[in-house]
């Protein structure tokens, strides 16, 4: 089975992380490269997104294409970056997920075949 | 569902229902599928057993029923066909498989509602009909319930496993809770307009024993079995002849099942040895106080007061300590008991326990006016009929 970890930022989070100090932030960092480390041969692919304000959004449902600034919701918890994983069952993907060190929400989509 | 044939009925499917799935999931390798067929077989036998009489080999019976059916439904699937034809009955499952199903159909994964619907289906083998009925909800609601559930079971791949040590904590919780939460919705709604509706106390304790059986060494599960067990102990007591409820301490205790209390306090005894203590083992421990205890005031109040200062401590929450300041009154007195409750009016101002509370402690101290408006609130916030009576007749006699 392949899921998607979706994982979801929120304000709280995004504020903490830019009151940590140089060396605070780097271990933060080095968590997540160890958790990806660790979980490298369940994890087939992962992409990072930059945030929100980069954002464009085009609207296909109102005539024209319609292209907006910013993303489709907005909303307090933004996705802000995605993992494949390749696992057995859900639980192996809780597992997995349970201990993601960073932001504080993640997702967990059954990728459809 | 009522009258002794009825129980009796429920009491078979309930001990066979969970088997049969069991083995037919283990059989077909298709959680969904095999309680597709467990259902179909519980829906002949609730239509035909009260007329033929219960068959000598319910199993037997039972099986029977599903593999005719599984083999109609999945003659076009040659892999389950196999299966199916292959095996005979009676497969003696491994008590294992009942537990793999419980932990199932009480994933985190799944909404709570679905969680408790799909445990009465599949593990106590209630049908759709009957769920809704004793639910008060609509046939078409179960119905949907049940069938999200089983297709997120099998489109996020939820296994059948029992939860390895790291995760079996927190899912046992959830077994529990479910439990919990079946015996609340059926010891409430017992008596009054729904005294026809099935016991789900009875399912609850049921699967509090099942669970105990197969996992003897946890002691929260030993501790929710023993609380069920003393409530229920105290079942004869609760109705007066109008279908009214009796109070505890108005109750005749001479009604009480003696020796279902005292087993029960030596299963509490037990599980306490093992030194985990937690909120179930905590909340059967109160009730043994109150079982034990020759009158309301002839109860050992202290003790209680102690239980619920470890079971604020242990599992925090509004109405606990509404069930702690009810024993500060007996402890302390009633107007220290009610500035404990008035501290709890942000989070319970909408319960109808709280106001119910607070207008005994206020009529205590001589403020009639406040508590004749307490137990107003308190009756426009219920809908149970039986405590609907209770407080009517408070405000009419007080």
């Amino acid at each position: 089975m392949k899921y998607v970890l979706m994982f979801v930022d929120t304000e709280e989070f995004a504020s903490e992380l830019a009151g940590m100090s140089e060396l605070e932030r780097a271990r933060a960092y080095d968590r997540v490269n160890q958790w990806f480390a660790d979980h490298s041969d369940k994890i087939t692919h992962h992409t990072h997104l930059l945030p929100p304000n980069t954002a464009t959004t085009v609207r296909l449902d109102r005539g024209e294409p319609l292209v907006t600034d910013g993303p489709f919701v907005e909303g307090k918890e933004v996705i802000s970056g995605f993992a494949v994983v390749e696992v057995d069952d859900l639980d192996e993907a809780l597992a997995i997920a349970r201990s993601w060190p960073a932001c504080p929400v993640v997702e967990i989509r059954p990728v459809g075949s | 569902m009522s009258g002794p044939v009825d129980a009796e009925l429920a009491r078979v499917v309930r001990d066979h229902a969970g088997r049969l799935a069991a083995s037919l999931v283990h059989l077909v390798g298709d959680f969904s599928a095999a309680e597709d067929l467990v259902q179909e077989a519980i829906e002949a036998a609730v239509r035909t057993w009260p007329v033929e009489g219960i068959p000598e080999r319910p199993d037997a019976w039972l099986y029977t029923v599903a593999r005719r059916r599984g083999l109609d439904v999945l003659r076009r699937e040659k892999r389950h066909r196999e299966k199916l034809t292959g095996v005979s009955w009676p497969t003696e499952p491994e008590p294992d498989d009942r537990l793999r199903l419980i932990f199932t159909c009480c994933h985190p994964a799944l909404p709570r509602a679905a969680q408790v619907a799909l445990t009465l289906r599949v593990v106590c083998g209630l049908t759709t009909a009957q769920i809704a009925k004793a639910l008060v909800v609509r046939e078409s609601a179960v119905a949907r319930r049940i069938t999200r559930a089983k297709q997120k079971i099998s489109d996020a791949a939820i296994p059948y496993r029992i939860p390895g040590p790291d995760e079996l904590p927190a899912r046992l919780d959830e077994v529990l809770t479910v439990i919990y939460l079946l015996f609340n919705e059926g010891y409430l709604s017992s008596g009054g307009d729904r005294a026809q509706s099935r016991d789900l106390t009875d399912d609850a304790e049921f699967l509090a024993a099942l669970l105990h059986r197969l996992m003897p060494t946890e002691p929260e599960v030993a501790g929710l079995l023993s609380l069920i067990r003393l409530h229920r102990a105290r079942a004869a007591a609760r109705f007066d002849e109008n279908d009214e409820i009796v109070q505890l301490q108005r109750q005749d205790r001479s009604l009480w099942d003696h020796a279902a209390i005292a087993e029960a306090g030596r299963s509490i005894a037990r599980a306490a040895s093992y030194r985990r203590p937690g909120p179930y083992q905590l909340q059967a421990a109160i009730a043994a106080c109150h079982a034990e205890a020759p009158s309301w005031e002839d109860t050992d109040w202290t003790q209680i007061a102690v239980l619920y200062d470890m079971l604020v401590h242990l599992a925090a929450s509004p109405v606990t300590a509404l069930h702690r300041a009810i024993a500060l009154r007996y402890v302390q007195g009633p107007a220290e008991a009610l500035a404990a409750v008035d501290e709890l009016e942000s989070s319970l101002a909408e319960y109808h326990l709280w106001h119910a509370t607070r207008a005994e402690l206020l009529r205590e101290l001589g403020r009639r006016d406040d508590a004749q408006q307490a137990d107003a609130r308190a009756l426009a916030l219920t809908a149970n009929p039986a405590e609907r009576s209770l407080l009517r007749e408070r405000l009419n006699w007080t």
